[in-house]
């Protein structure tokens, strides 16, 4: 099932729901004919998609914002922090095109920092499904939820039967010990790629899902730490305010010694091209990460 | 109105500005902006709005969102003079034990939405006014904005997408009074000609003497004005109106002062000589 198809069920069962857009109909085709006065497109306008909603929310919806990564976490930023953020509404924010799946676009359309400006947020919650069916089976539990949402949307096609979704809860798709891939977002097809890769030449890899980056299944991410000799963070995001920080936040706090290594956007942006040629560029592969992660091994077992 | 209702109304607009004035004791107040607006608040919620203390949170009940968030006071004098609170709560502004600082929050009762970042209610507003009609309810939304805030794009980009889902319902009031913090706005960002702005984004435009509840009463009782078209009413007014030493200052706009100039302030706000106030005007930007 497609994301419209998903939402539009979710709509026509709980009119409370209203869908918001600021031009970007991409993800909800077919929507605006079914929800007649229930769609809203606001037009290129971002600050006004979030005013709105709030407005929207202060009576009892739940408005689903769509609009471009970038623009809706950076443009409309203050709105979101201070009007959807403050008050606690039940907004749920969804951006478009979010890290490499900018692909050609340059660094205007370059999400990648978007995780780290909505998890700072009190109160705001961050979702980075793996790919479509991910997030259609997280979708109504997160439409359900009371808290405002940041949605990383992403409509690669999955690369797993993906297990149900329990809000919270990561999902562990291999039980390896000698590294521990933990994912968010759309890298997720490549990482399981590298793991395949790596249980070939005799690595066996925890491949981790996360789903939810706040709240993230701190358990989870202790438990491969102690079952596995090497952690590494995949995400198409900066090392700054992603997964990898959050990451690096449990350990501290917990105060585990656990060597830790990221595969994400180092400190640039990245090269505007189509999506095979970004994760050839960035060495975002599916065997760029099994060679990096046999590398990082070895380098950890090195010292 | 008949003389007894306007004397009234003049009765409580006293009041609201005497309370404003008391809270510039200590910590002080955007007191300026607040006795600015005072008239419009005391009009727009004891003759205009259908809202009370008992149906402050019915569906149907109109709104009154105010995104000039510093003129706070005067909406907690306001909401407290027609028994959304008690009177007595006003003595806690700035306190630790209540909620009544610079900016409105939703704790206090009348409150509808925090703000203090401007910019952003009209869109919140539109929110509320779009899901009024969707919902079948006759509320009105109220968005009252300062002049020095139509500086901020937002509130412009929230008025084209206003006109285009043809919000009726909507109501954008702005409190003229010429002065943005420390400058006057025709010396900064020239705003005029305002009204040609409003209507040229498809808005029906009225102005009025905002200190004036005949002209108010006039004005508002065809608002809002047209049926597929937001509203806006430029209700000209005076920083610091009613306290002839704080009026129409550009340095009078967040003031602190002692207990002492609180009392000599008071007694020019009811018609005496004007205060002789030491403390010194405040520029804060």
């Amino acid at each position: 099932m497609d994301y419209a198809t998903a939402l539009g069920k979710l709509a026509a069962a709980n009119d409370r729901i209203v869908v918001l857009t600021a031009e970007n109909r991409v993800p909800i085709r077919g929507l605006p004919e079914r929800l007649g006065d229930r769609f809203v497109d606001v037009g290129i306008a971002e600050q006004t998609l979030v005013g709105m909603s709030t407005g929207l929310a202060l009576r009892g919806r739940i408005p689903v914002a769509h609009a471009l990564a970038a623009f809706l976490t950076m443009r409309a930023f203050e709105f979101i922090r201070t009007d959807v953020g403050v008050a606690g509404l039940p907004v749920k924010l969804v951006g478009s095109v979010p890290g490499i799946l900018s692909t050609a676009n340059g660094p205007t359309h370059q999400a990648l920092e978007d995780v780290a400006l909505m998890r700072g947020i009190p109160g705001l919650k961050v979702f980075c499904p793996a790919d479509v069916e991910d997030l259609v089976l997280g979708l109504g539990a997160i439409l359900a939820d009371p808290a405002p949402w940041y949605i990383r949307y992403v409509d690669r096609p999955p690369a797993i039967r993906h297990s149900t979704f329990d809000l919270g809860r990561a999902e562990t798709v291999r039980r390896g010990t000698d590294v521990g891939l933990l994912v968010a977002g759309a890298l997720f097809t490549e990482a399981h790629d590298a793991a395949v890769r790596l249980a070939s030449h005799g690595v066996s890899v925890r491949l981790v899902n996360l789903r939810t980056i706040k709240p993230i299944d701190e358990e989870c991410i202790v438990t491969t730490a102690e079952t596995t000799r090497l952690l590494v963070t995949v995400e198409d995001h900066f090392r700054t305010g992603g997964l990898y920080s959050a990451v690096a936040e449990i350990l501290a706090r917990r105060r585990l010694r656990a060597p830790l290594s990221a595969i994400c956007l180092e400190d640039r942006w990245f090269r505007p091209a189509l999506l095979d040629q970004v994760l050839e560029n960035e060495r975002l592969g599916g065997s760029h990460i099994a060679s990096r992660v046999t590398a990082a091994l070895e380098s950890k077992d090195a010292h | 109105m008949t003389p007894a209702e306007q004397d009234g109304l003049r009765d409580l607009a006293l009041r609201v500005r005497e309370h404003v004035v008391r809270m510039t004791v200590g910590g002080g107040c955007f007191v300026g902006a607040s006795l600015s607006c005072a008239d419009l608040l005391v009009f727009l919620y004891a003759r205009y709005l259908r809202i009370s203390p008992a149906h402050r949170t019915a569906p149907g009940r109109d709104y009154l969102l105010l995104s000039k968030g510093h003129d706070v006071p005067a909406l907690y004098a306001t909401c407290a003079e027609l028994g959304f609170f008690d009177v007595a709560r006003l003595g806690n502004h700035l306190g630790a034990q209540d909620d009544l600082y610079w900016h409105p929050n939703r704790r206090i009762p009348g409150v509808e939405f925090h703000s203090g970042s401007l910019g952003h209610l009209l869109a919140v507003g539109l929110g509320l006014a779009y899901d009024a009609r969707l919902a079948g309810d006759p509320s009105r939304v109220v968005v009252v904005v300062g002049d020095g805030e139509l500086d901020e794009g937002s509130v412009w980009e929230a008025l084209l997408v206003a006109r285009a889902q043809r919000l009726g319902n909507l109501l954008l009031v702005v409190d003229r009074n010429g002065i943005q913090a420390n400058l006057r706005t025709e010396e900064l960002t020239p705003l005029e000609p305002l009204a040609e702005k409003f209507a040229a984004f498809g808005c029906a435009v009225r102005g009025v003497d905002g200190h004036d509840f005949t002209a108010l009463d006039v004005v508002f009782r065809d608002a809002p004005f047209a049926p597929d078209a937001p509203s806006v009413v430029i209700a000209r007014t005076l920083r610091g109106k009613g306290v002839p030493s704080l009026e129409d200052r550009a340095d009078r706009w967040f003031c602190a002062f002692t207990p002492d100039e609180v009392e000599e302030l008071v007694r020019e706000l009811h018609g005496r000589a004007p205060a002789g106030l030491t403390s010194a005007p405040l520029v804060v930007r």
